[in-house]
């Protein structure tokens, strides 16, 4: 099949690729770049287990071309904190007991960071619909709300 | 969230077991460094793409491969003879009476039984080409009459399995005293026919395998995304005939289970097959659409029961006959009794009921096979029960709360026998009742119901208690007549030389923490640190023997035998530190990795005596060296097992408008035992209750009448999100199990178990006015709207349209 070549940045990291027009975003991530931490958990845009930034904005890489991306900026959790050095999201997923199998955890991460930057996340029932679009089945949502309040909080006021 | 521990064990518990010790698994998984089945990549990795039945029931009368193998990247499709020229197929056998077993093909041979079911393999070089040979398989069917509806199938007018010469696959009956004497004295009598719908695990990690072969040893590694490493060699094992030692499953990361992978799997054998016969590492990943058809399912029963009363509220039969719809095959190694069975096991709960009576019929349909999924039965049965004590409560205009209260076994009747033989041992039933009530404020919360009904709102509350067993040994088996052992758990506790205390488990976490809360037992019965215990787990060269975690079982067992081995341990630890230490080990003492003489400034750390043992040879005299050992190995089993209860209490509002239902307020009084770390435990109970408000409200597996499934995705599963689940309150009961080594309880399936119950008498609280009956789950927006528009007809339409 025919290959189209691609420019982009992912986590900070230029890249330069070629790639099958139908290849994923997500499967561009996790076997091409061999960033497995991005995760699929339905590949048909219910779940969001592979939410991933696109300039900034979320978005389910599942859905997304790896050509849709050519010249673009792409974080993934690899770019949040490190083992040793979370970042404070992170932290707070820790604290809180927010994941249990983590499966679902770096598209809530992802998610997270994209509310935590837009919105004021000054009540529970915003920070629940923001997550609406990112399925857990091992927390009943309760301890990831938790952190992300906790989080929101921290952010200081200019967002609030 | 908020919880609080109450009860006799209020005082705060010094030491490592009860901390709220952070996850150890943390960071690894939340910076994207975890290691799942499909992060792994084997060097020249070929994957699979399975033809699945698009047919409910049919005879395969041909298969056309060929334009299939010339098209690019396929290195090999292959059928049902391919497979079974290396691997004996699956068979789930049981010593119970009247049990069928059912011959499962990793590949359907002559006959589909269900839709999804695998027919054909096809490998190719990575999985968009695989998928695109698949498409370009065609297999015809000859239809064979349907199989669906699980009434019909009773009358095995059609067989699904003609060796059987029954759809009937199970059946049991127990029975106490003289049911049909008390119905016939009782003041009162309360009955329906209810119904829970077909569900799926739904682990958000989908099924994933990935085989490997090494020519040079002859040894096959199977990693697989399972909850049972262990079991799955020893099935493996026999299927291919090899060596246990040539064999290992290894369970790494995954990504939620729920008893959704806790069997032997077609997928996992035909991996191993492919990857021997081709020498390539053989990788499957299921999409979502193979998870939702083609993994095993849960709760499909039909339940007739009968519950007969004194006129002070006293319950004096109870009586039921259970239809469970198993689906196809019966599952390896739990077979299809293992849910439905569970249903009249459990019916008669918490409660005194000195005559009962439970009937109970597994029938095969042409649906994915029924498997184990958190609660395994129980929260039918306790679906069922506390709606009819509810409406009986009703019936004698007695609160539900205070007739609750007069029926559950109190603390002086433990330990209790109940109607079915179960025995519960010393647990707080009526205190969960009670501190439920309180920390809910369900006095106050009725009078402000009543205020919004005087408003005309929809709210209702309802309550839920139950009891299961958990942490069973081996006096009982997991599944009626199952020939494996799966009542024991056996720990490995080493100090290397460098005096790095390493514990090796069979069991297999998947997102309950066991590496935390391992290592929080093994530190504390050693006395070591808890950040200097590595536990490994979820790998069946662990250890000789272990089937892994499903059934709420791996705290008790696990960390019995991690018990067990530490302290052997260390009694050889300070025996041999003894001799450096030059005292009795009757003074010696190990605290946080020191071992000390007490009383003194005498000690050295383990890393010392590890080199002393292992290392500088004169310090401790040979013969100790020779009898003594810096290792132990313990197996646990604890027997009967133990109980757990719980009551669960639910507020719940209607929307008259959409019919949808929400869940205001949620509180969980359960009582677990000895606590290992209130954190995970929290979160177990949380999770538990997300899972049973979704089997009340929103999910269902739905098939039309030709047994074709119209759920094939999470648009049409309906898995509830972070706005449809509520905050919710857990209070912990620690009474101690007696009858458990450590006092531990399991807990991990507790909260899917009187979820459903709890929000479907909260649900029939608030319609109480119209009278509706709440007797089949989940309660969609649309089955309310029917029912309600069914119960109060209003002008100009039928009472019977559907
Ligand atoms: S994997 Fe992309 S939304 Fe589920
Ligand atoms: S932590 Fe397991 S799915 Fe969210």
């Amino acid at each position: 099949m025919e290959r189209i070549g691609i420019t982009l940045t992912v986590n900070g990291a230029a890249y330069e690729r070629s790639v099958e027009p139908r290849r994923l975003l997500s499967d561009f991530l996790r076997d091409d770049l061999r960033l497995t931490g991005t995760h699929v958990g339905c590949e048909h845009g219910v779940c969001g287990a592979c939410t991933v930034l696109l300039d900034g904005d979320s978005v389910r890489s599942c859905l997304t071309f790896a050509v849709q991306c050519d010249g673009a900026s792409v974080r993934t959790v690899e770019g949040l904190g490190e083992i040793g050095a979370l970042d404070p999201l992170q932290e707070s997923f820790r604290k809180h007991h927010a994941l249990q199998c983590g499966f679902c955890t770096p598209g809530m991460l992802m998610t997270a960071m994209d509310l935590l930057a837009k919105y004021p996340l000054s009540t529970d029932d915003e920070i629940r619909e923001g997550l609406s679009g990112n399925l857990c089945r091992c927390t009943g949502y309760v301890n990831i709300v938790n952190a992300i309040r906790e989080a929101a909080g921290a952010r200081g006021t200019d967002k609030a | 969230m908020s919880s609080q521990a109450a009860g006799a064990a209020d005082v705060a518990r010094p030491g490592i077991v009860g901390a709220r010790v952070q996850r150890r698994e943390d960071p690894r998984l939340l910076t994207g460094r975890g290691a799942y089945v499909d992060d792994r990549k084997a060097d020249g990795t070929v994957h699979v793409a399975f033809c699945r039945s698009d047919r409910a029931h049919a005879r395969i009368a041909r298969i056309d491969t060929a334009e299939a193998r010339q098209a690019p990247g396929v290195l090999g499709v292959f059928t049902a003879g391919d497979i079974d020229a290396v691997a004996r197929p699956i068979r789930a056998t049981s010593n119970m009476p009247d049990y069928r077993a059912t011959e499962l093909e990793p590949l359907a041979r002559t006959k589909v039984r269900y839709v999804g079911e695998p027919v054909v393999a096809v490998v190719a070089e990575n999985r968009y080409l695989a998928e695109d040979a698949a498409g370009l398989v065609s297999v015809d069917y000859d239809p064979l009459p349907g199989v669906t509806d699980p009434e019909s199938a009773l009358e095995d007018r059609a067989l699904l399995h003609d060796e059987a010469g029954t759809n009937i696959i199970a059946a049991r009956e127990f029975a106490r005293g003289d049911v049909d004497g008390a119905m016939a004295d009782a003041a009162i009598i309360v009955e329906d026919r209810f119904r829970i719908r077909r569900k799926t695990p739904s682990a958000i990690e989908n099924r994933t395998c990935l085989a490997e072969f090494e020519a040079g040893r002859q040894a096959l590694t199977l990693h697989a995304s399972t909850q049972v490493p262990g079991l799955l060699r020893d099935a493996l094992a026999e299927i291919f005939d090899l060596p246990g030692r040539r064999l290992r499953v290894v369970a790494p990361d995954v990504g939620g289970g729920f008893g959704a992978k806790a069997s032997l799997y077609p997928e996992e054998v035909v991996v191993c097959a492919l990857t021997m016969r081709l020498g390539r590492p053989v990788k499957w990943t299921s999409d979502r659409m193979e998870d939702l058809t083609a993994t095993t399912q849960a709760f499909d029963e039909i339940v007739r029961a009968k519950l007969a009363l004194e006129p002070d509220g006293r319950i004096v039969a109870l009586d039921a006959d259970v239809i469970g719809d198993v689906g196809a095959y019966s599952i390896y190694p739990w077979t299809a009794s293992l849910e439905p069975v569970q249903v009249v096991s459990f019916l008669p709960g918490p409660y005194r009921v000195q005559n009962y009576r439970g009937r109970v019929r597994a029938v095969a349909t042409s649906k994915a096979p029924m498997g184990p999924y958190r609660g395994v039965g129980r929260p039918i049965s306790t679906f069922v029960m506390e709606r009819l004590v509810d409406m009986a409560a009703r019936r004698l205009a007695m609160d539900p709360a205070e007739l609750r209260a007069r029926n559950l076994v109190r603390d002086d009747e433990f330990p209790y026998k109940s109607g079915s033989g179960i025995v519960w041992d010393r647990s707080g039933f009526q205190e969960c009742l009670s501190s439920a009530l309180d920390r809910f404020g369900y006095a106050q919360r009725r009078t402000e119901q009543a205020a919004a009904r005087n408003e005309g709102r929809l709210v209702g509350i309802g309550i839920a208690s139950y009891a299961e067993l958990t942490g069973i040994g081996s006096r009982i088996s997991a599944a009626p007549g199952m020939p494996i052992n799966t009542g024991t758990e056996r720990a490995t506790i080493e100090i290397d030389s460098t005096g790095a205390v390493t514990a090796a488990f069979g069991i297999a976490s998947h997102g309950q923490g066991l590496e935390t809360t391992l290592a929080q037992i093994v530190a504390e019965e050693l006395g070591v640190r808890v950040e200097d215990v590595e536990i490994i787990h979820g790998d069946s060269a662990a250890v000789p023997h272990s089937t892994g975690t499903y059934a709420s079982r791996s705290t008790v067992l696990a960390g019995g035998a991690a018990t067990l081995s530490a302290r052997a341990l260390r009694k050889q630890a300070i025996e041999a530190a003894s001799y450096i230490l030059e005292a009795a080990d009757t003074d010696i003492e190990m605290r946080d990795g020191i071992i000390s003489v007490a009383g003194t400034d005498s000690s050295i750390t383990l890393r010392e005596l590890a080199r002393a043992f292992y290392s500088e040879m004169r310090r401790i005299p040979k013969e100790a060296r020779e009898s003594l050992e810096l290792s132990a190995s313990a197996t646990y089993d604890p027997f009967f097992g133990t109980t757990t209860g719980a009551t669960h209490v639910a507020e719940v509002e209607i929307d008259p408008q959409t019919f949808g239902v929400t869940v205001r307020n949620y509180v969980v009084a359960e009582d677990c035992g000895r606590i290992v770390n209130p954190m995970i435990v929290d979160g177990q109970v949380h999770g538990g209750v997300a899972q049973g408000i979704g089997a009340a409200l929103y999910e269902e597996v739905i098939h039309d009448e030709n047994g074709q499934i119209l759920t094939g995705s999470f648009v049409d599963y309906v898995v509830p999100s972070a706005a449809e689940i509520p905050d919710m309150a857990v209070i912990h009961l620690e009474t101690e199990s007696p009858s458990t080594l450590g006092g531990y309880r399991g807990m991990g399936e507790g909260g899917t178990i009187g979820a459903p119950a709890a929000i479907a008498n909260a649900v029939a609280d608030a319609l109480s006015a119209c009278n509706a009956q709440i007797n089949e789950l989940p309660i969609t927006p649309d089955r309310l709207f029917r029912l309600i528009r069914d119960v109060e007809p209003r002008e100009g339409e039928s009472k019977n349209e559907t």
